[in-house]
């Protein structure tokens, strides 16, 4: 909502010293949010109000030209040359004399132009800068109606009005009007102020001037419309009209619409005008039938919805209501074009039903915009009757006939409201008094029975409806400064669960073993997938499908974290970084079959089988973690060529987070897309597979554009058990026996397997066991290959001997010879 | 210095020494003493050293073959000498130990010296990870509020449609719910949404447990925003929920200064403004001020609050005529900006590693 202070002070008697800044200030306390304060752009010089006494026509240019005369409130008249043609002799003009420099610092000098000497400008709102409107100049009034000449015209014209841009929050319709910013305003301020729909319409007489009926009662209340007749069609609008409609971001049109348009800014009631000789017959508000259409004013042809509410007659549907009219009726629709009897119409809409057909039809307005958060019932009459009297003073119209009004409103119920409330949720000591006044300030009328109020909120506040809501108008009014701080009292926390403290562990681990944490958006499209290079009945292709994406390509939600960390890989590698080790985690949305979620009421808690069917019905969404490398794992420095990633760093990365989970993971060679067939390890928990780690399938590298040999790892962190409580484990303090040995194994079995032959080999003596050389080639025989162990044994109770360790270590052997083929290299 | 505390052997006024041997005489024995000094301060370093000990302590060394003599004396002299050549032995691997600890330390000092090295070379061997400054901003706020006893509250990313808006007093209709720019879900009748918000975990908690409640819920959430320098579809909020007997807005107040001291330093202060969301009632949008703002002591608009509307108590099953709460929620994102001084959005939603590096594992 724009507000123009110059109108806005027009309702309220504005303190003199009272600056856009005060005024910002008192909007916000208020609660209405400050936008932006739009100031016209600045102009200096003389710049005044010219009557236009002459009009020479110039020819024999390539356009026309005309040579003007214009009083400007000096002895003698100035002649200005004008390329615009919009105005004629008598009319009311602004003039920028030399001197004076307009917006985008437009110098106006005496000149020669068109072989006449131009002493002058006559301007448009578009080089005022309070417009965009270039098509002609601006023409103020005629004759003596308007400003004399020579008056300043920079006051005139608005030149130093600021407009204040409020953004009104969905329960203040009231606030999209000035009628409601007069209130807030002067009650804000502690100052005068009048209420423009407080105007008592007049006393038309005769009977109704049109038949209309309500056939649906429940969503519309009050219908009311009035007929004029002897409209100007011609007739333009004020200036002064235009220029607030200018201020307000309305365009301006025509008289009848312009009108429409400023009493709904004034009063905050939306009207519609039909032409009238293009209604025929009673007009019938009702909802739509299966398979009626209406073409609306924007020329569209529209399926109607049996939910629409329309305006009908005995054609059909000539106006959706509250939303936008029907073009059949349109002003000018009769009179070729020259509409001079309208039916002015004004009407309170059900709010919910208004919004439903603005979001079915994608059509919002100015008008629904106020109709969706509610108006005021109390409005349609006085809005009438001020749009008949603009009406009637700038286009000539008449009322004839009297005026149709149906009210079939209930009652509004009052709220009962304990005084005490306010001072209790706010946690201020309110004194009565100042409940009762806040309330009645707002507009309610509030009846007091002992400690007990009851409180009928205005007829334009539909949104007061709990006690909940009038005890936000007394704080409100009271001041939130008033509020005091008080910590409470909480009782003791259990800290973060189990389940929190793993996933921040996890991610401090890999930031601290060299990871960058890198989220994406959780957004994926089937290319991504493809380049994954996964199968066309792979579970990760099963998505969760977004009916409005932001983009048609990524349309679907992350059934897997790579995707965006390759992304993000990507990105980093094509703004230059070489070395790269990234990680993400987050929610993974598998697109499993899925029941629909219920809808509860919201009047109790829903019942316990309806919560369960709600809980249900959300899929479940596993946290995974992921890790992607390229380029160096190690860097090269000083110290060295560095060390490139491999796909042992990636199921490293799996391991750290399964040791900061306190979980143990087991590895075996795994098959799945996009890694690298011969080079993806399959993660396990027991018998559980949790994750892969490895190298990417080189396709899927050349797909995403990223260098050979890039790892991955992604993990699903929710899969993996809760830790044991660990045990501490006995320390012995006597000495160990350290072995050595080279194995020579078949190359086909999995080192993982020999090293837990070797260890279930040896038994409880043996403490460490570590693979230090991986060997093949001469001696070693083809097909096989020499895997090296150093092997730390040692005893809980005693000082090992050699021949002990010894024993075990020849049983390890054998263990690793009977499960794999290995023996010991000569 | 070992010189000064030797003693002469003194045997000069014994009367029961008739048979001298020129061997054991104090001056055969000094004389020994004194070369033998001589050649250890003449060697000048352990090798040298190693040279002449054989000839001052080794077995053919003057003060070792007097020993032998002591045999040829009476008994009575004997121990007199015996006593002298034993000191002048005692003497001479004196000034040896000492000569040899001097040759050490100073072959220490030397190569020690020659293994000095450039302590200033670079030293990022092991790439340096980070964790992301939205996370490491999260944890830092949740932590302040489990310190203060609250628990953290979870739920998911795609949410049922009733507990995001419905639950929360934003019904079907509501005009606030098209303007929250919801992303919908597939089917049209799947009743799931990309949560707008962090509230339905609210809801959610609200429905499973039972007062006193106070939890904070951060999150991922999600508008159908163009990604721009000020705007991002999915970004963060940490919400926070209390309901217990007697809250009021001081009580809220207090917890949202508490906050900002927490964040932004002992002199920060909050103020709030009137403002509307269906499921708060009354409602308001804080800022918060402090002194260490990067562009100077200023105003920022941070987060939205107020008093849980008794109607969404009542959809939870709470009573709201024996408990009230309060509520209140910010943007992750946008506290990271002003906190942090990030001027374009995009640098928090990119992933580039030289943005996340800056943070550290903990900012």
């Amino acid at each position: 909502m724009r507000v123009p202070i110059g109108w806005l002070a027009e309702h309220v008697d504005l303190p003199a010293e009272t600056g856009v800044e005060e005024l910002d200030d008192a909007f916000v306390r208020l609660g209405l949010e400050v936008e932006e304060v739009h100031r016209p752009p600045e102009t200096t010089g003389p710049l005044v109000v010219g009557r236009v006494l002459e009009i020479e026509e110039l020819t024999g240019f390539k356009k026309p030209i005309r040579y003007c005369r214009v009083e400007v409130g000096e002895a003698e008249p100035r002649g200005v040359v004008c390329g615009a043609r919009n105005f004629a002799v008598d009319d009311l003009v602004v003039v920028a004399l030399p001197g004076a420099v307009l917006p985008g610092n437009f110098a106006i000098a005496a000149r020669t132009t068109y072989d006449h000497v131009s002493d002058g400008m006559i301007c448009s709102v578009r080089e005022l800068g309070i417009g965009e409107d270039h098509a002609g100049i601006l023409v103020l009034g005629r004759g003596g109606d308007g400003p004399a000449p020579g008056t300043p015209a920079a006051g005139v014209v608005g030149l130093d009005d600021a407009v204040v841009e409020l953004a009104v929050t969905p329960d203040r319709g009231y606030c999209l009007a000035m009628r409601g910013i007069a209130r807030e305003m002067g009650t804000g301020l502690g100052v005068g102020w009048r209420d423009p729909g407080a105007a008592t319409p007049p006393a038309w007489s005769g009977a109704p001037a049109w038949p209309v009926e309500i056939a649906d009662p429940a969503r519309c209340d009050r219908f009311s419309m009035v007929a004029l007749e002897g409209l100007d069609p011609t007739a333009p609008s004020p200036w002064w009209m235009r220029r607030r409609l200018a201020q307000s971001g309305i365009r301006s049109i025509s008289l009848a619409v312009d009108v429409t348009n400023y009493v709904m800014l004034e009063l905050g009631q939306p009207m519609h005008a039909f032409d009238r000789d293009a209604v025929t017959g009673p007009i019938v508000v009702r909802r739509a039938t299966v398979g009626e259409r209406l073409t609306t004013l924007d020329g569209a042809n529209r399926a109607l919805d049996e939910d629409d509410l329309l305006i009908t007659d005995d054609t059909g549907p000539i106006g959706l209501a509250g939303v936008m009219g029907g073009a059949s009726t349109e002003i000018g629709s009769t009179g070729g074009g020259a509409t001079t009897a309208v039916l002015l119409e004004a009407a309170h809409w059900e709010p919910t039903g208004i919004a439903r057909s603005v979001r079915r039809h994608k059509l919002p307005s100015e008008a629904a915009k106020r109709f969706e958060r509610g108006t005021d019932p109390e409005m349609t009459v006085v809005a009438l009757a001020r749009a008949a009297a603009l009406l009637g003073e700038y286009g000539g119209a008449t009322v004839v006939g009297g005026p149709v009004d149906l009210d079939v409103r209930a009652p509004r119920p009052a709220i009962r409201l304990d005084v005490a409330m306010p001072g209790r949720i706010a946690g201020v000591a309110y004194p009565p008094a100042q409940v009762t006044e806040a309330l009645a300030a707002v507009g309610a009328v509030v009846e007091a029975d002992g400690d007990l109020l009851s409180v009928t909120p205005p007829s334009w506040r539909p949104d007061l409806t709990d006690p909940a809501d009038l005890v936000e108008e007394v704080v409100r009014l009271a001041g939130y400064d008033d509020v005091p701080s008080v910590l409470p009292s909480v009782p003791p926390g259990r800290g973060l669960t189990e389940r929190q403290r793993r996933r921040r562990s996890i991610g401090r681990a890999l930031a601290e073993a060299g990871y960058v944490e890198a989220p994406s958006y959780p957004f994926v499209g089937t290319a991504a997938l493809d380049a994954l290079g996964l199968a066309e009945d792979d579970a990760r292709r099963q998505v969760v499908v977004v009916r409005n994406p932001l983009s048609e390509e990524e349309p679907a939600l992350r059934t897997t974290l790579l995707p965006g960390l390759l992304a993000s890989l990507a990105r980093n590698l094509a703004r230059g970084q070489r070395d790269l080790a990234v990680f993400e985690h987050g929610s993974v949305f598998p697109g499993d079959e899925r029941t629909p979620a219920p809808l509860p009421g919201v009047d109790r808690r829903p019942d316990d089988a309806t919560l369960a069917a709600l809980l249900g019905a959300v899929p479940a969404q596993p946290w995974h973690v992921a890790v992607a490398l390229a380029g160096n794992r190690e860097p090269r420095g000083w110290w060295g060529p560095g060390r490139p990633a491999d796909w042992a760093d990636a199921v490293q990365a799996a391991r750290t987070v399964a040791a900061t989970a306190g979980v143990e993971l087991t590895v075996r060679a795994g098959e799945l897309p996009p890694w690298h067939p011969g080079r993806c390890a399959e993660l396990l928990v027991g018998d559980r597979v949790v994750g892969h780690a490895g190298e990417l399938h080189p396709r899927v590298c050349a797909a995403l554009e990223l260098p050979a040999r890039t790892c991955a790892m992604e993990l699903d962190v929710d899969a993996l058990p809760a830790a044991p409580v660990p045990v501490g484990p006995h320390i012995s303090t006597f000495p160990p026996v350290h072995m050595d040995a080279a194995l020579v194994v078949p190359v086909e079995q999995p080192e993982a397997a020999v090293r837990a032959a070797l260890a279930e080999g040896a038994g409880e003596l043996l403490e460490d066991l570590r693979l230090f050389d991986v060997y093949t080639g001469t001696p070693v025989p083809e097909g096989r290959r020499s895997l090296a162990y150093a092997f730390t044994f040692r005893a809980a109770n005693r000082t090992l001997n050699r021949e002990e360790a010894g024993e075990a270590f020849s049983r390890a052997v054998e263990s690793a010879a009977r499960a794999t083929g290995a023996h010991l290299r000569a | 210095m070992r010189r000064a505390e030797w003693r002469p052997v003194s045997g000069a006024n014994d009367p029961y020494d008739p048979k001298q041997v020129a061997a054991l005489s104090p001056e055969a024995l000094d004389a020994a003493v004194g070369a033998a000094i001589e050649a250890f301060a003449a060697a000048a370093d352990l090798e040298a050293l190693a040279a002449v000990r054989p000839a001052h302590l080794g077995d053919r060394a003057p003060v070792l073959l007097a020993r032998r003599e002591l045999g040829a004396l009476p008994p009575a002299a004997r121990s007199d000498a015996g006593k002298r050549v034993n000191a002048a032995r005692t003497a001479v691997t004196e000034a040896h130990a000492a000569r040899l600890a001097e040759l050490e330390a100073e072959r220490d000092a030397r190569v020690l010296a020659e293994e000095r090295v450039d302590v200033t070379l670079p030293w990022d061997r092991t790439p340096r990870g980070a964790r992301h400054p939205l996370t490491t901003l999260t944890d830092r706020i949740s932590d302040i509020f489990v310190a203060m006893g609250y628990g953290i509250a979870e739920g998911p990313e795609l949410e049922a449609e009733w507990l995001n808006f419905d639950a929360l007093n934003i019904g079907a209709d509501h005009p606030a719910r098209t303007m929250m720019d919801t992303f919908f879900v597939a089917p049209e009748d799947s009743g799931l949404v990309l949560r707008t918000h962090t509230s339905p975990v609210q809801a959610r908690t609200m429905l499973s447990r039972t007062p006193p409640i106070y939890v904070v819920a951060p999150g991922r959430v999600y508008r159908t925003d163009e990604l721009d320098a000020t705007h991002t579809p999915v970004f963060h909020q940490l919400e926070g929920l209390a309901v217990d007997r007697g809250l009021s807005m001081a009580h809220l107040r207090g917890t949202l200064d508490h906050l900002a001291r927490q964040l932004f330093g002992a002199d920060a202060i909050t103020r709030w403004r009137p403002s509307y969301f269906p499921f708060t009632e009354p409602s308001a949008e804080f800022d918060v001020w402090f002194p260490e703002h990067r562009d100077g002591p200023r105003w920022v608009e941070w987060g939205g609050c107020g008093m849980v509307n008794p109607r969404v108590l009542v959809a939870c099953g709470i009573d709201p005529a024996e408990y009230t709460g309060f509520a209140f929620g910010m943007g992750i994102e946008r506290a990271l900006q002003f906190r942090h001084g990030v001027g374009d959005m995009r640098d928090i939603v990119e992933g580039d590693v030289r943005f996340t590096r800056a943070f550290g594992v903990e900012q």
